[in-house]
């Protein structure tokens, strides 16, 4: 495999999509090639600090007019039926 | 519980009638909830059957994720806003729809992402398209050009506040057909064929350019993450 190939299959490596043997492939290159390893490495990484950043807590002034309009709009829902 | 304001107005038991004496209060009681809390599935079964508490729950327990999943698609607050109003109100109205054959959370999303997605082209009918930009001159080569050793925890360089503020600014730097792609398969989990449902686009081209999006904020977080930053 080589580097353009790494690249290809990046996604599907990331996301263990890859088969037995193309991973082989794909774990020798990147033993040899300190370019591909470090790609690969902080790939992961973007996606590992998208899925673990915690969200910031609501604000309370949009959460109460999120709840007020959710109130608001049930009110009305509920005297048309 | 301010839902049980609106549940008592309509009394279907005597229960819910003797809470309707209340209604004028400015705080009406609460509805005591017989459903455990933490069980997702329990609470939508309830909010079906019409438990308002339920689906407060529901709204409480998912709310900051879907703002954030708003903000990141229409970067706009006042667009986030109205896009979870609407998403949780059409939830809420189209229940009876919900099979239960996945979670409720990602049926929300779907319905957040809808709505996102139609703010957008409200807003900027010309440039937002689900199609791969045919201006995006950001190929592999350019994408992978900055190859840089980030450490093993970059992210813990920075605060919660101000690491959140570097995520919304490059994801935001993205085309919205990459970010879209992005938030549904990486941050929310949701599986190729599905966000190529709900995007309406092929698996080939949610496959491609989730590997472009990755690669784009790749590059875009090297600059904030990279060992040289901090040595």
């Amino acid at each position: 495999m080589n580097c353009k190939r790494v690249i290809v299959e990046l996604s599907s490596y990331l996301d263990g999509a890859l088969d037995s043997g193309a991973t082989a492939d794909l774990e020798r290159h990147l033993s040899n090639c300190s370019d591909c390893r470090l790609v690969v490495d902080t790939t992961r990484k973007t996606i590992q600090i998208f899925c673990n950043a915690e969200p910031v807590p609501l604000p309370s002034d949009v959460h109460d007019r999120l709840h007020q309009a959710l109130l608001e709009r049930l009110k009305r829902r509920i005297k048309k039926a | 519980m301010l839902y049980s304001a609106v549940q008592a107005q309509t009394p279907r038991s005597v229960f819910e009638a003797a809470i309707l004496l209340n209604l004028s209060a400015p705080n009406p009681r609460p509805l005591p909830s017989v459903v455990v809390r933490d069980d997702e599935s329990a609470l939508v079964s309830a909010a079906k059957s019409g438990d308002l508490g339920a689906f407060e729950e529901l709204v409480n327990r998912y709310e900051r994720k879907i703002f954030r999943l708003a903000m990141h698609i229409t970067q706009n607050r006042e667009d986030a806003e109205d896009v979870m109003q609407d998403a949780f109100m059409k939830s809420y109205q189209n229940l009876d729809r919900f099979q239960g054959d996945s979670r409720f959370y990602t049926w929300l999303v779907r319905i957040a992402v809808n709505e996102a997605l139609m703010k957008l082209r409200k807003r900027r009918p010309n440039q937002v398209s689900l199609d791969e930009p045919v201006t995006d001159r950001d190929n592999q080569e350019t994408l992978l050009r900055e190859i840089e050793d980030w450490g093993p925890s970059p992210e813990q360089r920075f605060a919660q506040t101000e690491l959140n503020s570097i995520l919304t600014q490059v994801i935001g730097e993205l085309e919205p057909i990459f970010r879209v792609v992005f938030l549904l398969r990486d941050v929310e989990g949701v599986s190729t064929e599905d966000t190529a449902q709900i995007l309406g686009i092929s698996i080939p081209a949610v496959k491609s350019r989730l590997l472009r999006a990755r690669l784009k904020l790749r590059q875009r977080l090297n600059k904030y993450f990279r060992r040289s930053q901090t040595q």
